[in-house]
């Protein structure tokens, strides 16, 4: 193959990069802003939260002779003299550095009872004799004795762990590495799981029913008439968030406005006012309305840009109208129902302040559970393991989805 | 009135209103033979496209009758009526390949799956689109677009076919090839095809009849030729073809022949068309190419001119003279071997038959 040359000699290929280099580097020069301020405020706390989920390097660090002692004890049988002398030592070391409180404190998600007996034993500490450790431990108090606790504190040691992971699925690891199912009564996060996708799917579907309509209307409608249903459908979005979840509680508690209706036309005696609120119903209601405009949005733009004269194709080559809808409206809609869907169950299954202010106990999500370990527990590596659970379900979505229709049918408005 | 044995559409006193104030269809009595080829052709906003969609039953008349067959249709819905459609922009199922869309009325009709093939092959190869089957109507160039809108269109056997600027989207080869196109098939077929457009040029090319709309009414309804050698009034006249007006007053008329005073005082013999009344004002339409150069003794209507542009235009060459006070007066000469040559600002002499010149109702300058 022969170079192509320009009038003045150069090669075409080498001079017309030269010219497009520079353009490229004025389109990189104008991002640069936006790409660092991501970078700083985006991938770097998601790759910390990622590997936040994982290190469990804080124990280790505390008590480092104890994690390497523990690693190589079998965990079937009482743990040896040695051991016990390893984890005094240890111990006391934390102690002097003023930190055996954080001891305490991680070593009681292993297992609770794990702060009140350090807390008791570290002031016990200085008194202890250099002979017969695990007798002195032992005698101070006799949960010293019980293997239980030797073997939470061992499956606690490594460095990097997944228990988070297995935690945030009502699974754990015993002391011989195998996973194992929680305690019955300790099995609250599958729940959330299965309850957090119910209610992101059913929001949707509702969404998907109500906005439908809407959309077509408002791509058929005249400008005026539309521009006015429009603005009607963006109101919401325009308003706090906070202040729209607080009107929902206003309509629907026992003695809302709802009820009152229902009440005045004896539809429902006084006695037995509907529960509303602090349910399923509750976050069901205020999350359709809320999310409503994002499923609008997309499928009002591609109903855009459907000529209207399909439709009389299709009925005047016999189609009924419900046939015509079916076979040829209908399917051209499905970039904006694939795009309002996605946008609607992302948002959704994250959602944290209106379930947190309208669904009670039984209308809770997922993201109410990350806040409770990030405010309440202090549990940060298990808010961002079940965090880092929700990332990855929304890129498996968004690949599923990319499978099936394609990311490049995604219209979002 | 009694119909007519090959009726096979009539409109009867339909009268539409879009915003209950003004009448876009004023009182339209049009019948429709079958197997005829009828072109609706006037300016937007003349009520073409209303008629038609009347027709198709995606307007409603607000009051009189549309007859399909003999059978008054104005409750019938649209994808009952069995009338093929042609649309503006061809409306073809982006979602839908080619077979796709040919086979959405037949599967509609619960046809067979093997004679749907049948008669998607025959209305391909009708259209001159064998192979395309399996393209998508984003893969196909406009006037294959238009080619599978017709052929759909067709698909189904519908004796009437309705066309609605189907043409107009195309560059000016391909909608003289395609007006071809359609006139063989409409010949082949034998079906009654209803078409609307603005280009008169189509009009004249395909239809047995035209009628010819403006401002909600019929103006003029006739075979091309009629038309275009026959204008009724001074619209149609201005509206099909090139013309020159002439505004006079009658002076004196008899059933055969009239005489018209012009506004700078000369007389000039005409065709009483419409007013034969004398001292009627009227507008006298004179087509261009009717125009003689050097005429001959027995023409009444001599006159000098002085030319004032010339545009050679390969077949033919247009001249514009300053004739009887008027200097935008047109004639064309056509590129014959024994063309004279011309020069601006030099004088001829021009005539015209009394027939060629018609008085039609005045329409002022």
């Amino acid at each position: 193959m022969s170079i192509i040359l320009t009038t003045e000699g150069l090669p075409l290929e080498k001079s017309l990069k030269k010219v497009e280099q520079k353009n490229k580097f004025r389109a990189f020069l104008l991002v640069l802003p936006l790409l660092l301020f991501l970078i700083v405020a985006y991938v770097w706390p998601i790759l910390n939260l990622l590997t936040r989920s994982v290190d469990n390097r804080l124990i280790s660090d505390l008590l480092p002779q104890t994690a390497i002692a523990l690693s190589n004890w079998e965990g079937n049988e009482m743990p040896s003299e040695d051991i016990y002398k390893t984890f005094y030592l240890d111990l006391n070391e934390a102690h002097k550095q003023k930190l055996s409180g954080k001891v305490s404190t991680r070593l009681n998600y292993a297992k609770n009872g794990f702060k009140s007996l350090i807390n008791k034993t570290r002031r016990k500490l200085k008194n202890f004799e250099d002979e017969n450790y695990k007798d002195q431990f032992i005698d101070l108090n006799k949960k010293w004795g019980d293997i239980e606790y030797w073997q939470a504190m061992k499956v606690a040691m490594p460095k990097y762990t997944i228990d988070k992971y297995l935690g945030s699925v009502d699974l754990e690891k015993n002391y011989s590495g195998e996973i194992i199912q929680k305690p019955e009564k300790r099995r609250i996060h599958r729940t959330l799981w299965y309850r957090t996708f119910y209610v992101a799917l059913g929001v949707t579907i509702c969404c998907l029913l109500l906005a439908y309509p809407i959309a077509h209307l408002l791509s058929t409608l005249p400008l005026r008439y539309s521009n006015l249903l429009l603005i009607c459908v963006l109101l919401p979005f325009w308003t706090s968030l906070l202040v729209r979840t607080s009107s929902w509680m206003i309509l629907l508690q026992q003695q809302g406005v709802l009820n009152d209706i229902l009440v005045y036309f004896k539809i429902v005696g006084d006695k037995s006012r509907l529960e509303l609120m602090y349910n399923m119903t509750g976050t069901f209601v205020a999350m359709t309305q809320i999310l409503l405009p994002f499923m609008v949005l997309p499928l009002y733009s591609v109903m855009k840009t459907i000529p209207p004269s399909l439709m009389r194709a299709g009925s005047s080559l016999g189609g009924t109208p419900f046939h015509s809808f079916r076979k040829i409206y209908f399917p051209l809609t499905y970039p904006g129902i694939g795009a309002g869907s996605l946008l609607v169950f992302i948002l959704a299954i994250g959602y944290y302040i209106t379930p947190a202010l309208v669904g009670g106990a039984s209308g809770t999500l997922i993201s109410n559970r990350i806040a409770y370990h990030m405010k309440e527990t202090l549990d940060w590596s298990m808010a961002s393991a079940m965090g880092t659970m929700l990332l990855v379900s929304v890129l498996v979505l968004y690949w599923l989805y990319n499978k099936i229709l394609g990311i490049d049918n995604i219209k979002l408005g | 009135m009694p119909q007519s044995s090959n009726t096979f559409v009539r409109f009867e006193k339909i009268d539409k209103s879009y915003d209950g104030k003004e009448l876009v269809v004023k009182n339209l009595n049009l019948d429709i033979a079958e197997g005829e080829f009828l072109t609706l052709l006037g300016p937007s906003g003349s009520g073409k496209t209303t008629t038609l969609m009347m027709l198709a039953g995606f307007e409603n008349p607000t009051s009189g009758e549309i007859y399909l067959d003999k059978k008054p249709i104005s409750s019938i819905t649209p994808h009952k009526r069995g009338i093929g459609m042609v649309f503006q922009n061809y409306a073809l199922f982006p979602h839908m390949t080619v077979y796709e869309n040919l086979a959405f009325p037949l599967r509609v009709r619960k046809i067979q799956n093997d004679e749907i093939e049948n008669k998607i092959n025959k209305a391909l190869d009708m259209v001159s689109l064998t192979n395309f089957e399996n393209r998508m109507p984003n893969q196909l160039s406009g006037g294959q677009q238009q080619r599978v809108a017709v052929a759909r269109a067709l698909v189904f056997e519908p004796k009437l076919v309705l066309m609605d600027e189907p043409l107009g989207a195309l560059d000016k080869n391909l909608r003289e090839s395609m007006q071809y196109e359609l006139k063989h098939i409409h010949e082949t077929l034998g079906v009654t095809i209803v078409y609307v457009t603005h280009d008169q040029g189509e009009a004249l090319t395909m239809s047995n009849r035209i009628a010819v709309f403006n401002d909600g009414h019929i103006q003029q309804l006739s075979s091309p030729n009629e038309l275009y050698e026959r204008p009724t009034n001074s619209f149609v006249a201005r509206f099909i073809g090139e013309n020159n007006i002439i505004n006079g007053t009658i002076i004196e008329s008899d059933s055969r022949q009239c005489k018209v005073k012009t506004n700078n005082g000369e007389t000039i013999h005409a065709n009483p068309v419409i007013s034969n009344n004398i001292g009627d004002a009227t507008s006298m339409s004179l087509r261009p190419e009717r125009v003689l150069i050097n005429p001959s003794e027995e023409i009444p209507n001599k006159f000098k001119a002085k030319i004032e542009e010339v545009i050679y235009h390969g077949d033919h060459t247009r001249l514009r003279v300053s004739l009887l006070d008027q200097s935008d007066f047109i004639l064309k000469v056509p590129n014959a071997s024994n063309t004279f040559s011309f020069e601006n600002g030099s004088e001829v002499l021009l005539g015209w038959d009394s027939q060629d010149c018609r008085a039609l109702d005045f329409i002022g300058n």
